[in-house]
């Protein structure tokens, strides 16, 4: 049976808000989070039974990204370095905080595959169906991201790969 | 194993334990989720709780008006699902609707308030039963009456029973006074929020 909407954001408002975060940065992801959950909130009664939230909820995401994406670019401000931002995703300069700051330098492609399925859970035949492409697309993407995370990791932090 | 594998388990795990935003920050986001819903016109169900002598209460309402009021021992999680299922499964805890009927149930333990000024949302309950709710509330503070004279009142003096369960049903206890009615011996009956609720309030409310 279907919950009160209510559970479906105290139960996975964290885990999207991580993935906006991942996808369209730490300072545009409350507005991506705001209008994922607003429209899902409008969907919801017509959302079937059996339906997996997890993967509605990113699929809206992802939607909801793009078009904050699309306003970045246009907008174009040169970001050169990492801002400042205030601690509450975790200790700053914390190892997991570092990782969290190179996830934003990937290309779009990787970004999403790596948050859709690291942090939002979705198999990668899940991805392929929101991204567009194929299933092997898909992972090829995750993939790539998180080589070229540990690279980049690897490399601002000798012991990083190994802890 | 390749490194490659290792490498990619070991950043992945960083990723999966990264940066789960913390408490406050679901709450400003709950905030302005309760904020934007109530404006897009699709919050159809509105909650809250809050503490009372007679324990903790849910409160409940849809546009139209208070729908609910549901003591402790009915399990409010059981009681948010019915909402679901019986009306809309749009429903956030945002305490703001309840402000006024919040308000004035605290005013009512306080004794400062005698009866209820507040919008009701009759749709939990139909025929016979809305009958014998829409009558409750005639029932003055401090006053009792018994089950069968209710039934006389509201036209069908043979139902007692049916006065009986449509008490027991009553979705909005404590505002719709059900707490008024007992046995035509003086005994209690039966009660929504058990029969310790139920003496406290005509205790409460004959001590004035």
């Amino acid at each position: 049976m279907k919950k009160p909407f209510e559970n479906v954001v105290a139960e996975h408002g964290p885990m999207v808000l991580r993935v906006c975060r991942a996808v369209v940065g730490f300072d545009d992801a409350d507005d991506a989070w705001s209008e994922t959950f607003i429209s899902a909130m409008k969907a919801y009664p017509a959302l079937p039974d059996d339906a997996n939230i997890e993967a509605w909820l990113v699929t809206i995401a992802h939607r909801k990204a793009i078009d904050i994406i699309r306003v970045q670019k246009r907008i174009a401000i040169p970001v050169d370095e990492v801002p400042d931002r205030p601690s509450s995703i975790g200790v700053p300069g914390s190892t997991d905080h570092e990782v969290w700051d190179y996830v934003k330098f990937l290309p779009e492609k990787q970004r999403q595959a790596v948050a859709y399925h690291f942090l939002g859970g979705l198999p990668y035949g899940e991805i392929a169906e929101t991204l567009g492409g194929t299933t092997a697309a898909a992972r090829r993407a995750a993939a790539d991201g998180i080589k070229s995370l540990r690279k980049t990791f690897a490399g601002q932090d000798s012991k990083g790969a190994s802890q | 194993m390749n490194t490659d594998t290792d490498g990619e388990l070991e950043i992945s795990d960083l990723l999966a334990n990264t940066a789960l935003p913390s408490a406050e920050t679901m709450e400003r986001l709950h905030r302005r989720l309760e904020e934007s819903a109530q404006q897009a016109g699709i919050l159809d169900i509105a909650y809250t709780t809050m503490d009372t002598p007679v324990g903790t209460l849910l409160l409940a309402a849809t546009e139209k008006g208070l729908v609910r009021v549901a003591y402790e021992n009915e399990d409010l999680d059981k009681v948010l699902d019915t909402l679901g299922t019986k009306i809309s499964r749009r429903i956030l805890k945002a305490p703001k609707r309840l402000d006024t009927a919040a308000f004035e149930i605290d005013e009512y333990f306080e004794r400062k308030r005698k009866t209820f000024d507040l919008t009701l949302d009759l749709s939990l309950s139909s025929g016979f039963r809305q009958l014998v709710q829409k009558h409750l509330p005639q029932i003055g503070y401090g006053m009792t009456e018994s089950y069968k004279q209710v039934a006389a009142i509201v036209g069908n003096p043979k139902a007692v029973r049916a006065v009986g369960s449509a008490c027991a049903t009553n979705p909005l206890p404590i505002v719709v006074p059900c707490h008024r009615v007992l046995r035509t011996d003086g005994t209690l009956g039966g009660y929504i929020g058990g029969l310790a609720a139920k003496t406290a309030l005509l205790n409460m409310e004959a001590a004035v």
